[in-house]
């Protein structure tokens, strides 16, 4: 029930987006009933409520639907099968009594400073994005520097313009989507400047928010300056080499009232770090095992505070199985512990889960360090698969069936993207 | 007609404010920004020093110990954050540990207590993170840390709640000497949008304020997006900071010219908290006092500030030659630190003087008061210079009658972050404002952004700096449309017109609004919300 917060659970799901929706869903699926979303926001929903545009669902429902949308299906079905969501509420801590419950300390103007005990506990914060300080760009410090979510939030959810001219720092996915919704309100988009030599977003979003609106994308070019005393009133860009290093003699400025910032996201993990779970430094997420679980036991860990996604489809599949998982915890189903370790080889960025056992299917998601095409994805001696290509925005995800792990009798398991012979790697 | 009217708001000018604020007398305060302190002080580097590196025989030598002294007394009763944590100053080689020694003997002679030399061993035992060069250092106990924002805003509200009427956004434009005596002060006010409301209230009053008289300020309507009010007073006392040479220059006390001196701060990552647990000084040249690594009260770490002269009074950027001198520099006293960690870099500028001291006192046209030339260590003496300079305006003429009523204390904010559990439960079950969270990095809530407002806060900044909110890792990601909705609820203006840090600096446009402009206007300068208040405004001298 919407704003109903008891004292005790089974599963208690810190935030109510995608994530924090889908693993309340996958732990009544499991069997236990008593399911509580705590959610900072006044409403859940999560990011997707300010992502008006379509291109989500796709993969989970094989349609094609709007952020909100999307959402709605999760939040009318957690309020159709009684989970209860705490709005406006904030978890603070988490700590665990000599009965093994978990206490989750949950701040709300209604309940004051509570505590709630339950069984077991999803992490499903989300993310949040790099900010100016992240990437150091000189200059002065005016008014009219965003981050690409925060202009969308402005822009979708309280109706206001970020400015009339805008620069776009990074070809990030929110960036990719904010420079065509600021066009078609009528604000001027200069450009996308993007220090790599590849966009950072999905190409569906290159073609369909830049190509299709004439908005130019500058490869390897950065902003190098801020000017404006109290309001932004241009950058200078300038080309990089090949190790990032700005050109100076061939720099220019663009005169602009706006600059947003879509330079990556980072899962937000001052809650799981303030309980001394372990973090993997390449995800900036928890280290998770084949269940989700993290390294606090009876602690879950679904979406983008595990690791960031580009697309919600595996946020929920993900979630569910998470929520699934935390659910049979508090229902004191114990599996056996996982006995392989799966760990990134050639090209690959990360890998998760971080072990896996043999008894079930895993989901393996994964990111490649650069492009590569076509390509062939290892695992171990076990598995190859030809891939048309490999891009660093573009998450892999693979299923890995038990019978192949039956016959695996190591502990460590590697994962390589190579070239296959004569193909295109860089 | 005032007493007294101050012009500038930065730590000195609050200051003065405070002390003249003990005595029966009509003070105005007038600041050109949105707020006081947002200009050098805002940016200052936030150390109380202990006075052993400055030359003796100089005013600033003097006022820098006195100063130091009142910091204790002052911080119980104006709640800002201070901690002493000490200061080294290091020496590499035997030449820079004699300099030293010499540093400790004039030391000495000002009287800055408990100056200790420190051998290699010693100080490689309190501080192991500094770089295995170092041969020795001279420790001054008595130096600290400060949150510069937090004692000006304590300042000037301790100083309303006294009786002195605060003006921001009063740019002072033109000065007359008034028949009879006293002077006639030219003062432009934004208006229009993009503008922050401004006039009296500014800070709430508190129960000894005076109103102000008629007569005392009038409104001046003048172009249609700007205007103009004079504000009367018998003594002015010039504490403009970097613009103090060109406020001179309006009566013709061009006495001295002011150069800024613009000084780079990068700011680390909290995750390196306790590398060093003192201020960190390489040894001083005539120029600078160096760039030096200092734990901030708020337990991050900063680094900086360098020091280049520059004419433009406004536009202060940092730069990447500048990053690169800072940590160049820091690294060889202390090898681990990296530019990487940096999560927020800002500069601000130093009112360097042509005499090199303190310019403090009566100038050539009676009743107008120089307080100029204040670099550092000016935020150490700026109470010392507050005693000083009242004592000269009595000297003057100005009648110190001390009233009974002059409250030195003003209530600390109620910070919920930094209170355990039961605390915290304590403050929700008061005001459930409190179960509200605005700003989840520095877990600030809605009560604490309304107290800011109540202590004087108008702007984005100003909430921030009152309260953190906005300066966590997500630099105000999350908190900015919070903060804004209560602003322009409590303010009473509409969302698109609060702003950064006052006129000029607009955050976002209305969407209808701008469908309409877009369709009627093809210029990009004539859509400028702002224009109004960014434009030169014709406002006609008295």
């Amino acid at each position: 029930m919407f704003g109903r917060m008891n004292r005790r659970y089974d599963v208690v799901v810190v935030g109510g987006g995608p994530a924090g929706l889908a693993a309340a869903l996958g732990a009544l699926d499991s069997g236990v009933s008593r399911v509580l979303v705590v959610e900072r926001e006044p409403e859940p929903g999560g990011i997707l409520r300010q992502c008006i545009h379509a291109g989500f669902g796709l993969h989970h429902f094989r349609e094609e639907l709007t952020g909100p949308e999307y959402a709605e299906r999760f939040v009318t079905q957690a309020m159709d099968r009684d989970i209860d969501v705490a709005p406006h509420s904030y978890v603070t801590g988490l700590a665990v009594d000599s009965s093994g419950h978990r206490l989750v300390r949950v701040l709300s103007s209604r309940g004051g400073l509570a505590t709630v005990e339950c069984r077991s506990v999803v992490l499903a914060m989300g993310c949040r994005e790099r900010t100016r300080g992240a990437v150091r760009i000189p200059g002065t410090r005016p008014a009219g520097i965003f981050t690409a979510g925060l202009a969308q939030k402005l822009l979708n959810l309280d109706g206001y313009l970020p400015g009339r001219r805008a620069v776009i720092l990074g070809s990030g996915d929110i960036g990719l989507i904010m420079a065509r919704r600021l066009t078609l309100e009528g604000c001027k988009v200069e450009g996308v400047f993007e220090l790599m030599p590849y966009s950072n977003g999905l190409t569906r979003n290159v073609v369909q928010c830049l190509d299709d609106y004439g908005i130019p994308l500058h490869l390897s070019t950065t902003v190098t300056r801020i000017h404006g005393r109290d309001r932004i009133e241009a950058v200078t860009v300038a080309p990089v080499d090949e190790a990032g290093r700005p050109d100076a003699a061939r720099a220019w400025d663009v005169p602009c009232d706006t600059l947003l910032l879509s330079i990556g996201l980072i899962p937000e993990n001052e809650l799981s770090e303030s309980l001394g779970i372990a973090l993997d430094v390449v995800t900036g997420g928890p280290k998770v095992d084949s269940t989700l679980a993290t390294s606090l036991p009876g602690v879950f860990a679904c979406g983008n505070v595990l690791h960031v996604h580009d697309l919600v489809d595996f946020v929920t599949e993900e979630a569910l199985r998470a929520g699934r998982f935390a659910g049979e915890h508090a229902r004191q189903i114990r599996r056996p512990r996982d006995a392989i370790a799966l760990v990134p080889g050639a090209n690959v960025r990360y890998c998760l889960p971080h072990t896996l056992s043999a008894d079930r299917p895993h989901t393996v998601y994964m990111r490649a360090k650069t492009r590569m095409s076509p390509c062939i994805l290892r695992v171990g001696n076990l598995l190859e698969r030809k891939l048309r290509f490999v891009v660093p925005a573009e998450m892999i995800h693979l299923t890995i069936q038990p019978e192949l792990l039956e016959r695996f009798y190591e502990d460590r398991l590697q994962i390589d993207l190579l070239p296959v012979d004569g193909g295109g790697a860089p | 007609m005032y007493d007294v009217a101050i012009i500038g708001g930065g730590v000195v000018g609050c200051a003065i404010a405070r002390e003249l604020s003990r005595y029966h007398l009509r003070t105005v305060l007038l600041e050109r920004f949105a707020e006081v302190g947002f200009g050098t002080t805002k940016t200052n580097s936030g150390i109380i020093h202990a006075g052993q590196q400055t030359t003796p025989g100089t005013l600033k030598g003097l006022l820098e110990v006195r100063g130091n002294a009142m910091f204790d007394q002052l911080q119980r009763e104006l709640g800002f954050g201070f901690r002493r944590c000490g200061e080294l100053v290091v020496a590499s080689t035997a030449e820079e540990m004699a300099s030293l020694e010499r540093m400790k003997a004039d030391g000495e002679a000002k009287g800055v207590p408990g100056l200790e030399m420190w051998g290699a061993q010693r100080l490689r035992r309190e501080e192991p993170n500094l770089s295995l060069h170092l041969v020795g250092a001279l420790f001054a106990p008595s130096a600290g840390v400060i949150n510069p924002y937090e004692f000006a805003f304590a300042l000037a509200e301790c100083a309303v709640q006294n009786g002195v009427e605060l003006r921001v956004e009063h740019e002072v434009q033109s000065i007359a000497l008034r028949d009879g005596g006293g002077f006639r002060i030219h003062a432009k006010i934004p208006s229009g949008p993009g503008a922050v409301p401004s006039g009296p209230g500014a800070v709430p009053s508190g129960p000894g304020a005076v109103p102000s008289g008629p007569g005392a300020v009038q409104a001046v309507p003048d172009a249609a997006s700007a205007t103009c009010v004079d504000v009367e007073a018998r003594f002015i006392i010039n504490a403009a900071g970097v613009h103090a040479d060109k406020v001179a220059a309006m009566v013709g006390a061009d006495d001295f010219t002011i150069r800024p001196r613009r000084g780079e701060e990068y700011l680390l990552d909290r995750r390196l908290e306790g590398i060093v647990t003192r201020l960190i000084f390489p040894v001083p040249t005539p120029a600078s006092k160096g760039i030096l690594i200092i734990p901030t009260f708020d337990g991050t770490l900063m680094v900086g500030p360098t020091a280049h002269d520059q004419d433009d009074r406004f536009n202060v950027p940092t730069t990447t030659e500048g990053s690169e001198e800072v940590f160049a520099t820091v690294r060889r006293l202390c090898p681990s630190l990296d530019a990487r960690a940096t999560i927020a870099e800002f500069a601000g500028l130093r009112a360097v003087s042509d005499t090199g001291d303190f310019i403090i006192g009566p100038s050539r046209v009676p009743g107008f008061f120089h307080v100029a030339g204040i670099q550092s260590p000016g935020l150490t003496a700026s109470p010392a210079i507050a005693v000083h300079v009242v004592e000269l305006v009595g000297r003057a003429g100005l009648p110190l009658v001390e009233h009974d009523g002059f409250n030195p204390h003003v209530a600390p904010p109620a910070r919920f972050a930094t209170q355990p559990h039961e605390v915290r439960q304590a403050l929700v079950e008061a005001d459930p404002r409190f179960g509200r969270l605005v700003c989840r990095c520095e877990l600030v809530t809605e009560a604490e952004v309304h107290q800011a407002v109540d202590h004087g806060a108008r702007t984005l900044d100003g909430v921030k700096f009152r309260t953190r909110a906005g300066m966590g890792r997500c630099q105000g990601g999350f908190c900015t449309t919070r903060v804004m909705q209560i602003l322009s609820r409590r303010l009473g203006v509409p969302f698109h017109e609060v702003t950064k840090r006052g006129a000029g600096s607009w955050l976002v446009i209305p969407m209808a609004e701008d469908r309409e402009a877009a369709m009627t206007e093809a210029g990009a300068t004539t859509g400028d919300p702002a224009a109004g208040a960014t434009e030169e405004a014709p406002c006609s001298d008295a």
